[in-house]
């Protein structure tokens, strides 16, 4: 079986490390919060300009001057400090966050990244995904690995305008987790149930199988 | 030295057609409402605004979009906006999508008076294009320059008479740096207070960055998603 989004996220909050600021883009890498393992502390950046990003608030007490940049109402958690836009990417782009989890429409065995715009159809624009990728030390993309028709969207070059080159460190998908490496996408973990063969068909770019998988435990 | 004017209207005095507007805020958080509804009464044409998104369909600068009042717009994310969208693939709409840590630091350079930086945001993409790369610590980046506008229009929680500011919580954003960037900078604040009513140490925009200030009236406030959790 696939991972689901949440199975994705509970497996990317593992690459969690105690001490990190983490900036969380929209979709399913928000989810990674549910899931911080026991005794690790991390500390949330959101680059709308929050350090100390909170759960989402109770009912009744959501504050308009207060949300992520997904634009939902979050809360401050005790030590939270608020700042400019300027100062945030400075945190970014200066390398003061030590992980970034994001979305990907389509990504390259070299570790190229695609997700702000399909030419003519959606453009919706970068935000803040090129100055993160372009500078953060560790990257970890989170996507499906296949679009809607089953075609792979791990590729060998991407079809879609880039949002960064050569910056991707890892990918979890719904079907196992990878390694970029200078020889292609070097598959980790595999989904329960689902085998190197279905990652292999529906991998167009390089794929790296060393012995034997092991099967993630989730 | 006191900037108060009377209003959104007052304030935007010298303000004509063809003029390069930076608009604050970060969705609709942070938004300056009210000048927002003096510029589609003002009607004022072929605008160029900067601000890092457009607002949605009815409301944000996305009333000036409805109006037909915009030219161009330079932001980072227009995702929420189906009249932008469609004015955009129409070619109604000129647009200039930059990355959003770009966008903040051409902003506060402008207000610095550093007329271009380098770097690594969007290096290798279709931002790249046409500008000049080059390699510091072996890595390559992007020469990219500074924007300053006619108009900054800011919105602040708190402000006094002098045009000192404080901002709340997220409605800070790209406010600063726009209030620096701006030859005449408006702000709008929710409280109006004296000289002396906020402690120096907690101004955020020191008011020498401010031209014109007024209390605004009415906040909306709009919240684009709402997402709560149960009580326990």
């Amino acid at each position: 079986m696939p991972l689901d989004k949440n199975q994705m996220a509970k497996r990317i909050a593992r690459e969690l490390q105690h001490g990190y600021y983490v900036n969380l883009g929209i979709g399913i890498p928000t989810l990674v919060a549910n899931y911080v393992p026991e005794g690790i502390d991390v500390v949330f950046q959101s680059e709308n300009g929050i350090l100390g990003m909170g759960p989402f608030p109770y009912e009744g007490e959501e504050d308009a001057d207060l949300i992520n940049a997904g634009k939902q109402t979050v809360t401050l958690l005790d030590g939270a400090s608020i700042f400019d836009s300027a100062t945030s990417f400075a945190m970014i782009r200066g390398q003061h966050v030590q992980l970034t989890v994001l979305g990907a429409m389509e990504i390259t065995d070299q570790g190229d990244i695609a997700n702000w715009k399909i030419p003519g159809k959606m453009v919706k624009g970068m935000g803040g995904a090129m100055d993160l990728v372009a500078s953060a030390e560790n990257i970890i993309v989170c996507m499906l690995h296949t679009n809607k028709a089953g075609e792979s969207k791990l590729l060998k070059e991407c079809t879609l305008p880039l949002t960064g080159v050569k910056c991707v460190k890892k990918v979890v998908t719904d079907l196992g987790v990878f390694d970029i490496t200078p020889e292609g996408f070097k598959l980790l973990e595999r989904a329960p149930g689902v085998s190197v063969d279905e990652i292999k068909a529906k991998t167009e770019g390089r794929l790296v199988v060393e012995g034997e998988v092991p099967e993630m435990v989730i | 030295m006191n900037k108060v004017v009377s209003g959104p209207d007052v304030a935007l005095e010298g303000l004509t057609d063809g003029m390069t507007l930076m608009v604050g805020g970060f969705g609709l958080c942070g938004i300056p409402e009210n000048t927002i509804a003096a510029l589609v009464r003002k009607g004022v044409k072929n605008l160029t605004c900067i601000s890092n998104n457009a607002g949605v369909d009815d409301f944000g600068l996305g009333l000036l979009l409805q109006s037909k009042q915009i030219k161009k717009m330079i932001s980072s994310y227009v995702g929420e906006n189906a009249e932008f969208e469609r004015q955009m693939l129409s070619g109604e709409l000129e647009v200039d999508l930059i990355p959003q840590g770009s966008l903040a630091e051409r902003c506060r350079a402008g207000g610095a008076g550093i007329p271009a930086f380098f770097t690594p945001a969007g290096y290798g993409t279709e931002v790249a294009e046409g500008k000049e790369v080059r390699e510091f610590n072996g890595k390559p980046h992007i020469l990219e320059s500074w924007l300053r506008a006619d108009f900054a229009i800011v919105k602040a929680w708190k402000g006094d008479t002098s045009g000192n500011l404080v901002y709340k919580r997220t409605a800070r954003n790209f406010n600063p740096m726009m209030a620096m960037a701006g030859k005449i900078t408006i702000a709008e604040v929710e409280h109006l207070v004296k000289p002396g009513e906020i402690d120096p140490d907690a101004v955020h925009t020191p008011g020498i960055f401010v031209q014109r200030i007024f209390q605004g009236s009415n906040y909306e406030k709009r919240i684009e998603q709402r997402t709560v959790r149960k009580r326990m």
